[in-house]
């Protein structure tokens, strides 16, 4: 079965969509996404949609659960590289995406990945001394 | 106002969705639909696609590219033999769900239309036709 490859980068994980996703490929990727932050202990997870023609509510739906579960296991999400006729389309249809952080490009997702994990501090436990 | 071009596709599993999306794209661009204007039918029509999968059990959509003077669109019939709905009203509501999505489906496709109409029934399924001109 197809998946969508998660790359690690320090204590980032990078995802770029590259493909039209069919709604298991989705849920999927929310899955493998959610086990990999537990098991890299990763603190950003950035994921490039600059690929995707649409986004509709059930792919909007799946972006803000990332970021959901993300959040509950400390790491801050962010979402690059929106085509500006999706975002306008987003917007007519009625969906916020309010606990998503979005970013430019993938430069400028990186150095807002950098902020919030700065923001947030280091995890309890790897503090050093 | 005439049918230039028809064709039928049926919507059975989540790979038909996206058939569905690629095929309403190619089609958009034939209407010489801006980008915006295909990004918004292909969009509806990938909410209403998973509808027709998810409350109908599955059907098909009738595309129909149309003339009508000098203006060109698209003409998207969605149809099911499903459950159908009671309350379409309730439906139509921003939010409204019992699929356990954003019930945004049939909101978001009709506001992302220029014409939209819907008939259901308990019990004699759905069907969502969807409009846009450029």
């Amino acid at each position: 079965m197809e998946t969508i490859p998660i790359l690690r980068v320090q204590d980032c994980l990078l995802v770029s969509i590259q493909l039209d996703m069919h709604d298991r490929l989705a849920t999927a990727l929310q899955d493998d996404l959610t086990n990999k932050i537990v098991q890299t202990r990763a603190r950003g997870v950035m994921i490039d949609i600059s690929a995707l023609e649409i986004v509709d509510s059930f792919m909007g739906r799946m972006l803000n659960n990332i970021a959901a579960a993300a959040r509950l296991l400390d790491a801050a999400t962010v979402v690059v590289g929106m085509r500006p006729a999706v975002a306008i389309t987003l917007v007519e249809l009625g969906l916020s995406m309010p606990g998503v952080r979005t970013a430019l490009n993938v430069d400028r997702g990186l150095a807002l990945i950098r902020r919030l994990i700065d923001e947030s501090g280091a995890p309890f436990g790897d503090r050093q001394a | 106002m005439a049918i230039v071009k028809h064709d039928v596709v049926d919507i059975r599993t989540s790979d038909d969705v996206v058939r569905v999306r690629q095929l309403v794209r190619g089609w958009s661009i034939e209407c010489g639909f801006s980008l915006i204007d295909q990004t918004k039918i292909v969009t509806a029509a990938s909410e209403l696609a998973r509808n027709t999968l998810q409350h109908g059990g599955g059907g098909n959509v009738s595309l129909d590219r149309l003339e009508d003077g000098r203006r060109r669109g698209l003409r998207l019939t969605f149809s099911d033999r499903g459950p159908g709905i009671a309350d379409i009203d309730q439906a139509m509501q921003e939010g409204y769900t019992t699929g356990g999505g954003l019930g945004l489906g049939l909101s978001g496709a009709k506001r992302l239309s220029t014409d939209f109409a819907i008939r259901s029934a308990p019990g004699d399924g759905t069907t969502v036709t969807i409009a846009r001109w450029k």
